[in-house]
């Protein structure tokens, strides 16, 4: 018997015109959190997707429990034991916690001896225990689509746990969660561990893999590049090997001076009084405004609601002293504000549609000849340009947008704002999910940005960016705005203390 | 950089991507060269009258496929324009004139008219679909029967004939005469004139960017400034007008005009724009492509017909076909395992 639960060695993968993996291995061992990193593109995903059997590998082998074994399907992985909690949660909204969790293997009974049917008594009652089991108190009958997005994660890992597994592929599972609930997660993980199950640990964020992590594999170009136990790793070793090279500056020299009060938010209040409610604030001049706070404090609601996406219903808006009526998001961009939506699938990239199309969509009205015919040649020097100054990758401006990686899909849309030369540029989660190398990359735009003169507001739910990049902190908790911070002076922990000053009812 | 493909790699290519354009080709010189009469100008004719009809329609549909939605009511609303355009072009001393209140009327004053009420009509779908947020297969399918309906109350469910004098000789105008041939039907350049403007529209103005946006992604579109509600009425009121256009020309072509006709040629067209690569989840879709598609169902049609395929059999070919079609379509976008 091997000390390995699970090994995967000498798997390659190629996708058309792309080498995915090249003898990538990762070996595990029960009972034990290992973790997983490397850019993105880096073939991390590939390689779960592999071991959970969504793809066929070209070459390699999957040693499981001493055996060599084969995964056809995601199905006969969850049989072996092997469970996988994706990056993108895929839960039916409109049915029950239970009936999620026991999706495609509900517990049977026999009605009057021979007829099959679902045993809604003994399902209902294994996921309370199951809910029970993961620490986490809300009703098995609740629908999941009513669930916060880390209540349907927490459902997720349920699921997992359900199976029985002996391998549980966590991909980023901390991405939407606030501190407390990771801090949960890891109380489960530690459970987990303590049952023997072997733990793959996909994440960006590095504190959180130093901390949970036993073992760490690093990736980088779909090859395997090492494994290290994680006892006195530190974060800029982890990061040189992901990049391939020293990374001497996480966030690049500040250069940009904030100048007068440009843009102010007066009493800005949500139709939903459960959202944003009495905002103030105002923007500088080349400022770059983090703004931190809990999932739930209605951070991106608030933008939405400035950008047009979302009413309010007392408020007002003003830019150089001029009141702005926005109603919806075409009013907010034609006086001059842009904002970088944060789900980049949901509502930034049109997939199926060209980089030249992605970056020339906001601002094709100022391509026109006599007023209707758009000029091919000025859009495609626009976008020619947009590419060259981003640095953005891509084959050519006619590739399709979803065949782009993350940072470069950011990069497109980043782009697509700057085309249209906005004033005020609200930017929700700019490097969410992108590697540390294009952070890098947007930080330096974002510099830019502000050292040119805009104004700008940064959402971020990340610490170290907002300390790094803000030249002001606003902190938000449940709706409202519950102080400003000085850069300079800004901590984790007096942000933190802003972010949970709850109103006590 | 584009790397330079050798000649016999570009055809493969084509052949790859366009495996049933290119089976339709080889089969058409198969029958041309086996049947007399397949190549002929009057087949030609026939193939390109048939041809425009379903084309127009196509291009009205298109903009509802490459949004996401789709019409169901193109064919009624086509019937409902060629009984409207039918009861306005008939003779002062037609015994069977259904209105005789009105007066006799210019034909292009009809057509601008029958056009009118299908901008209405698809105003109403695009209306349903947009504010009420109605799936547009419900919305429209909902239309469709209400079109219906309105169009046999109306006519009484009546065939509609005794067409002036004008009307006639428009539709019998040719061009390009040819030796004993005595050329085609003119009204075929409406297909030219609305081919040409549509790529016009989807290449080179903002509408056409607009929409291929909202088809690649509704949400982003709106953030990026589309007013999605507005451009989807002017697409669906667009439609309108070419199912509207569609039925004037399959009145004047056929001479006569009655409720039950264009059934299903909103399926047809759905079709032709799916062979022609008209992507059924959004975003994607050609002027060219759509022409290409719908020539090639009809084509089909003609080869059937002339290996003397029982007609009722052509159905299940022609399904098989639209079958094949979306099947393949569909698969160049899931993932390859």
């Amino acid at each position: 018997m091997s000390e390995y639960r699970l090994e995967m060695r000498g798997v390659c993968k190629s996708f058309p015109g792309v080498k995915a993996l090249n003898h990538a291995q990762l070996c595990l061992r029960p009972g034990k959190v290992h973790a997983l990193m490397g850019e993105n593109g880096a073939g991390k995903s590939t390689l779960m997707k592999c071991m959970f059997g969504i793809y066929s590998m070209d070459e390699g082998e999957i040693i499981y429990e001493g055996e060599k074994v084969s995964i056809k399907d995601p199905l006969e992985a969850l049989k072996m034991g092997i469970a996988m909690v994706h990056q993108e949660l895929q839960p039916i909204p409109a049915r029950t916690v239970g009936e999620n969790i026991f999706l495609g293997r509900y517990p049977m009974k026999k009605l009057l001896g021979i007829i099959p049917v679902v045993d809604h008594d003994k399902m209902y009652a294994d996921t309370d225990a199951l809910l029970q089991k993961v620490r986490m108190n809300f009703d098995s009958h609740q629908k999941v689509g009513e669930l916060s997005v880390s209540q349907m994660q927490s459902v997720e890992i349920a699921k997992a746990v359900s199976a029985n597994c002996k391998v549980l592929i966590l991909d980023e599972p901390t991405s939407s969660l606030t501190s407390n609930e990771v801090e949960a997660l890891f109380r489960i993980i530690e459970d987990l561990k303590a049952d023997g199950v072997a733990i793959v640990y996909i994440s960006h964020k590095m504190d959180e893999i130093l901390r949970i992590s036993d073992e760490v594999t690093i990736m980088r170009d779909g090859q395997y590049i090492g494994t290290w136990d994680c006892e006195g790793l530190t974060t800029d070793f982890i990061i040189s090997k992901m990049v391939g090279r020293e990374l001497t500056n996480l966030f690049p020299e500040r250069n940009n001076v904030p100048g007068e009060v440009v843009f102010e938010v007066e009493d800005f209040t949500s139709i939903n009084p459960k959202s944003f409610r009495h905002v103030n604030f105002q923007l500088c001049k080349g400022e770059i405004l983090g703004v931190a706070g809990l999932v739930g404090a209605q951070r991106t609601e608030l933008m939405e609601g400035i950008f047009g996406l979302r009413s309010h219903t007392t408020g007002t808006i003003r830019y150089q002293g001029k009141e702005l009526i926005i109603n919806r998001p075409k009013d907010a961009i034609d006086q001059g504000i842009a904002m970088l939506t944060e789900d980049r699938r949901a509502t930034g990239i049109m997939g199926v549609l060209s980089i030249a199309d992605n970056i020339s969509i906001a601002s094709l009205r100022q391509y026109l000849d006599y007023g209707f015919i758009l000029n091919d040649k000025k859009i495609e020097a626009l976008v020619q340009d947009n590419i060259k100054k981003m640095n953005t990758k891509t084959p050519s401006s006619k590739t399709q947008i979803k065949s782009l990686s993350g940072g470069n899909q950011q990069k497109v849309l980043i782009g697509r704002w700057l085309a249209n030369n906005p004033d005020v540029l609200i930017l929700d989660e700019p490097t969410r999910g992108i590697d540390v190398g294009a952070k890098y990359e947007i930080y330096c735009i974002i510099e830019e940005l502000a050292r040119a003169g805009k104004a700008i507001i940064m959402i971020s739910s990340e610490m170290a960016e907002l300390i790094g990049m803000s030249d002001r902190v606003m902190v938000m908790c449940d709706g409202r705005v519950t102080g400003f911070i000085d850069g300079k002076d800004a901590t984790q922990e007096n942000i933190m203390e802003l972010a949970t000053q709850f109103e006590t009812v | 950089m584009k790397t330079k493909k050798s000649i016999p790699q570009v055809i493969w290519g084509f052949i790859k991507g366009n495996p049933i354009v290119v089976m339709m080709a080889v089969v058409s010189i198969i029958v041309g060269f086996t049947i007399d009469n397949f190549f002929s100008f009057e087949n030609l004719n026939v193939l390109l009258g048939n041809t425009t009809i379903r084309f127009l329609i196509a291009l009205g549909v298109s903009g509802c496929l490459i949004t996401k939605g789709t019409d169901l009511s193109a064919g009624r609303q086509a019937a409902l324009a060629a009984t409207l355009t039918g009861v306005m072009v008939q003779r002062m001393d037609y015994a069977g004139r259904l209105f005789t209140w009105m007066p006799e009327m210019n034909m292009w004053v009809v057509l601008l008219i029958v056009l009118a009420i299908g901008a209405v009509i698809g105003l109403i779908s695009g209306s349903i679909i947009a504010y009420l947020k109605v799936p547009p297969f419900i919305a429209t399918l909902g239309i469709q029967t209400i079109v219906y309906g309105f169009n046999l109350i109306y006519t009484n469910a009546q065939p509609i004939g005794g067409f002036h004098q004008n009307f006639k000789d428009f539709f019998n105008w040719k061009i390009l005469a040819i030796g004993e041939f005595k050329g085609f039907s003119g009204y075929i350049l409406f297909a030219v004139l609305f081919g040409l403007l549509f790529w016009f529209l989807y290449n080179k103005t903002t509408h056409g960017k607009y929409m291929y946006a909202i088809g690649g992604n509704e949400n982003a579109a709106e953030v990026s400034g589309v007013n999605v509600k507005k451009k989807l009425m002017q697409i669906y009121m667009l439609a309108g007008c070419m199912y509207a256009f569609a039925g004037f020309l399959m009145t004047g072509k056929s001479g006569g005009a009655s409720a039950g006709m264009g059934t299903s040629y909103e399926l047809e067209a759905i079709a032709g724009c799916t062979i022609g690569g008209v992507s059924t989840t959004g975003g994607i879709g050609t002027v060219p492509g759509i022409l290409v598609g719908v020539l090639v169902f009809e084509l089909l049609k003609i080869v059937l017909q002339f290996l003397k395929v029982d007609p009722n059999y052509n159905y299940i070919v022609q399904g098989l076909v639209v079958i094949t079609a979306v099947a393949m379509d569909i698969r160049k976008y899931v993932a390859k395992k």
